[in-house]
């Protein structure tokens, strides 16, 4: 049977490894190498790096780390941050990037999944999206531009629309990060996430919340999400990829030992 | 000499990476004299086969691998060209010609109520004794992305189930192929290229 993923995430600002909470205030984690490294010994199923900075400043993400990392690691991973047009995903792939992962860029220009699908395949195309749910209007907004908090903006998408909206035109994985629950790991948002399942026909990944080892039992039991992605409870050593594993299995989630 | 077949498909590298990572020298070609001086030779791909069968025949590679007598390993879109044709393209109601080296034609995966592409680490069923998977523990997980593959058929060397099975491995003489990434499935994949550069 496919196996549930467990996916770090790690948070690339100028080279090196960060981890704010709700966004800001970024404290470096460390280099990229060593803990890319780690995490795949460890029993990662799968990486994501995102560069946090590149689509709000308005550059590409710079990419000789990506190289760096394909060099040592023997799992699959994907990269985010600035991929505008097929060149800037063609050369993250070449690089040695299994998938790209497009957000703000394809909320601009939502033709851009369309021709990166035609041209990759729709397998390497994640669509990476940052839910806010509004509580005084009950509205689950998707926000552009979030790496950078005085750039970031409220989009015309509502979160289950936009969902629909990328898997038409070809994304082949969506991250669902929800914002409310980023960096203060008080479990994943379940009812959103089971929202999002029951639309979503392409694999789904829960991103934002996980606090503990029950949080991932709950998201994968719960949401039936495919993956589920956290950053802060691995980079601080509060769960440690290989006893989370074993845990799940214990309770009876599919997953890779 | 252990050569990949410069097919101008992006994952290249990631091959690269994993053969160096098992203490090989390797070269990626697509020039004739190269190619046919290999001990062993790998061709990857990512993308369409209408995309990479274009690379192909841009490339004048078409003949080239098909006159080849050592062992290739096709991965992923790689393994599916090797078959005798496919579904996916720009059009889906056209069926692609590919290079016809082992039996049968590359569909697009039913895979419902499961979702679509096949994305993620999932088990296979090889064949006994079949040198590709020597040494690799039975219940091994490998990384599979792909939304079309290759219906199981006397080719088959190892099967995987998602939805229906499916080919997971082929092998008709020279020529092998793996639907998933053994460059991204860690020590199982790491294994399995051994296996191939020592067959």
């Amino acid at each position: 049977m496919l196996a549930k993923r467990i996916i770090p995430c790690l948070d690339v600002k100028d080279g090196q490894v960060v981890k704010g909470v709700q966004f800001r205030n970024h404290e470096i984690v460390g280099d990229i190498v060593p803990l890319a490294k780690r995490y795949a010994e460890e029993g990662a199923d799968e990486l994501v790096f995102y560069d946090i900075t590149a689509s709000s400043d308005d550059r590409v993400v710079d990419k000789s780390w990506v190289s760096r990392v394909a060099e040592v690691i023997d799992i699959p991973f994907c990269v985010a941050g600035g991929i505008k047009t097929e060149e800037d995903a063609r050369r993250i792939l070449e690089f040695g990037a299994d998938k790209v992962s497009i957000n703000s860029p394809a909320l601009a220009d939502p033709s851009l999944i369309n021709r990166l699908a035609e041209k990759f395949g729709t397998q390497c195309i994640v669509i990476g999206i940052d839910s806010y749910f509004d509580e005084e209007t009950g509205q689950h907004q998707v926000k552009q531009f979030t790496g950078n908090e005085k750039a970031t903006v409220t989009t015309k998408w509502n979160t289950f629309d936009w969902i629909k909206e990328v898997q038409s035109r070809g994304a082949g994985e969506v991250v669902l990060n929800v914002m409310n629950q980023d960096g203060v790991r008080c479990g994943y948002d379940i009812k959103q996430l089971s929202q999002a399942r029951a639309i979503c026909n392409i694999p789904l990944i829960a991103s934002g919340g996980a606090g503990e080892m029950s949080h991932f039992a709950d998201v994968f039991n719960q949401a039936d999400v495919d993956g589920a992605l956290a950053a802060s409870v691995f980079h601080k050593q509060i769960i440690n990829i290989g006893e989370l594993k074993s845990y799940l299995k214990s309770e009876k989630v599919e997953i890779r030992l | 000499m252990i050569v990949i077949i410069d097919t101008g498909c992006a994952n290249l590298s990631s091959v690269l990476f994993a053969i160096e990572r098992l203490g090989y020298e390797v070269t990626i070609s697509k020039d004739p004299v190269v190619l046919q001086q290999a001990d062993k030779l790998f061709l990857p791909g990512v993308g369409t086969a209408k995309e990479a069968m274009n690379n192909l025949i841009d490339r004048d590679l078409v003949a080239e691998i098909k006159k080849l007598t050592q062992p290739v390993l096709g991965i992923c879109l790689g393994m599916q060209m090797l078959a005798e044709g496919s579904e996916e393209g720009f059009a889906e109601e056209t069926v692609i010609n590919t290079l016809g080296l082992v039996d049968g034609f590359v569909q697009k995966m039913d895979v419902a109520p499961l979702r679509s592409p096949h994305m993620g680490w999932n088990q296979i069923t090889p064949k006994l004794d079949e040198p590709l998977f020597k040494d690799i523990p039975a219940g091994s997980y490998f990384y599979f992305v792909h939304s079309y593959a290759l219906p199981v058929n006397e080719n088959t060397i190892a099967s995987c189930e998602y939805g229906t099975p499916f080919t997971a491995a082929v092998n008709k003489d020279n020529f092998y192929g793996v639907q998933f990434h053994p460059e991204r499935s860690g020590k199982a994949g790491a294994q399995l290229i051994k296996n191939f550069l020592e067959l």
